[in-house]
């Protein structure tokens, strides 16, 4: 004799079915309230967890939003020398051209991130990493090869310190 | 015929996920996994609850070890170590969190392997074939607690300077090599940061090293054998026993009781957040009502109260002497209390147990009280 039990016995034991009646749509909406209730337990984890890997990135971002920082004494740099200093989380190179005049860069290479240096001989920015070659005074990539010019910066000179600023 | 060509498009994604499955289970044998687990049943009576504590301390395991990964990658042992954990406790986000969700998980965990063991002592768990289970159990406590006293150095305040201090003359009280092996854990006569560099190698590396395989063979052991019976069902005829699958039923409820714990876990780390005392401080004094964790407390008070007894070397001698011919009974007892049947033999260590049981409590209790 077949009852309903039976039935509801036959349609759950072909458990992979799609949902149908009453029955089997109380059991997708028990199956999406775990779902639901799991998310919220793994954001309730993950969250923390995140924030907490992410703080160092988070502090570095939060420096590396300066948009000036001034350098005490730079204007007594000799002529035809450049001064490294790290503006916001990255190297930055500050050149004293043969004229007097300063020039300030993002010492970063575009190619793949090598620190740049500046040859005092060839009066020419330089990276060691690939031969990659800029303009000391435009910052344009000359030679090798870099894709772009290196960023530069401001300067402004005044009583004897130097403000390197974004452009 | 005609719902399954509307469901074309889900039919195809199943028939996917079939086809991996069948590919992985042509490798892995899955399907006999599956049906392994739910041939497996696991008895169910009136002390089944006391089944779920193995599981619950394996959780807790599983937190110390994420967590424990988590610290890693802020924590300095060595001269910053205090500094570092005091960047994790105030500074970095959510630290105070990860700290003091290991720190209180390294707690229950020990709470929870204290149960586990006391409710396989008094199952008589212990009993041919699953003595290796016993001693394993044993090998993993003894670790777990090192575990805990090489942790509570590491962030170097006062309280963790002094109760490593305290806590390794228990070692160096030991006749003729005591001094000598203290000094090698130690790493000289003083706690400097030497000390916590060995510390902290003990209890990220050797440890886990040593603790891994043992829960391997233990947790291995307990599928081979299954979960014991209690005297109370053994004494049932065999139709009166009754029994649940292991996979989904037992399963699932064992997931419940982490779901549990976990939900305990996350109150008591967020709402009682563990506290870093000053740094610690060779000139300073000890801080007044310095004690060791709870689970050291009943060898802190003996070794105190003997001391009070027997003045001098000879009351040190005579409580750590008690705590190893304890400790060596209990090891034994799969062989004091061997036979199946209960007997004079079953009631002698039922009353060991119960002993081991009340006095730890009273000896914990009584510590607590003379603060």
């Amino acid at each position: 004799m077949i009852n309903e039990s039976t039935i509801k016995e036959i349609i759950s034991s072909q458990g992979e079915d799609e949902p149908e009646g009453e029955d089997m749509s109380r059991r997708s909406f028990l199956w999406m309230g775990a779902g639901a209730i799991g998310a919220v337990y793994i954001g309730a984890i993950g969250y923390p967890v995140y924030r907490y890997l992410a703080t160092p990135a988070e502090r570095a971002a939060q420096a590396a939003a300066v948009t000036q920082t001034t350098l005490d004494g730079a204007d007594k740099l000799p002529v035809n020398t450049a001064l490294m200093f790290k503006f916001g989380t990255k190297p930055a190179m500050l050149i004293r051209h043969a004229d007097g005049t300063f020039s300030a860069f993002n010492a970063v290479c575009t190619h793949l991130g090598c620190t740049v240096a500046y040859d005092t001989a060839a009066a020419k920015i330089t990276c060691a990493c690939h031969g990659g070659e800029y303009d000391p005074t435009s910052g344009s990539n000359l030679a090798g090869p870099p894709p772009k010019p290196l960023t530069r910066f401001n300067v402004e000179v005044q009583d004897g310190r130097v403000t390197v600023a974004r452009a | 015929m005609d719902a399954s060509l509307s469901q074309e498009p889900n039919r195809g994604r199943r028939t996917l996920a079939a086809a991996i499955y069948g590919w992985v289970d042509e490798r892995l044998d899955l399907t006999g996994l599956i049906a392994h687990a739910r041939e497996k049943a696991v008895p169910e009576h009136r002390h089944s609850f006391w089944y779920y504590w193995g599981g619950i301390s394996l959780f807790f395991f599983v937190v110390q070890v994420l967590s424990g990964i988590l610290l890693l990658v802020y924590y300095r042992p060595g001269p910053e170590a205090y500094e570092s954990v005091r960047q994790i406790t105030y500074d970095i986000q959510f630290g105070w969190l990860i700290r003091s969700a290991h720190s209180w998980s390294a707690n229950l965990m020990v709470l929870a392997v204290f149960v586990h063991m006391f409710s396989v002592f008094f199952m008589r768990a212990y009993r041919k074939p699953r003595e290796f289970g016993w001693w394993t159990g044993l090998i993993l406590l003894g670790l777990t607690l090192v575990f805990g006293f090489s942790g509570y150095l590491l962030p170097m305040d006062d309280l963790a300077y002094f109760a490593t201090k305290v806590g390794l003359e228990i070692p160096a009280a030991i006749p003729l090599v005591g001094t000598l092996v203290t000094e090698i854990v130690r790493g000289g006569p003083e706690i400097t940061d030497v000390t916590i560099q060995r510390f902290f190698a003990l209890h990220v590396v050797i440890l886990p090293f040593l603790y891994l395989p043992f829960l391997a063979i233990h947790v291995w052991l307990v599928q081979k054998h299954g979960n014991a019976l209690p005297p109370s069902e053994e004494a049932k005829p065999e139709p009166e026993r009754r029994s649940i699958r292991f996979f989904p039923d037992f399963f699932a409820k064992d997931m419940g009781m982490w779901l549990l714990s976990l939900n305990i876990l996350a109150i008591l780390a967020s709402l009682f957040p563990w506290q870093l005392g000053p740094q610690a401080d060779e000139l300073a004094a000890a801080p007044q009502g310095i004690h060791p964790e709870w689970y050291f407390m009943s060898q802190f008070q003996i070794l105190k109260v003997f001391g009070r007894w027997f003045p001098g070397a000879v009351g040190e001698f005579l409580g750590i002497g008690l705590f190893t011919a304890g400790l060596i009974i209990w090891a034994v007892i799969p062989f004091i209390d061997s036979r199946s049947a209960s007997g004079s033999r079953a009631r002698t260590a039922f009353y060991i147990g119960l002993a081991a049981l009340l006095g730890l409590i009273a000896i914990t209790i009584w510590g607590y009280w003379e603060l």
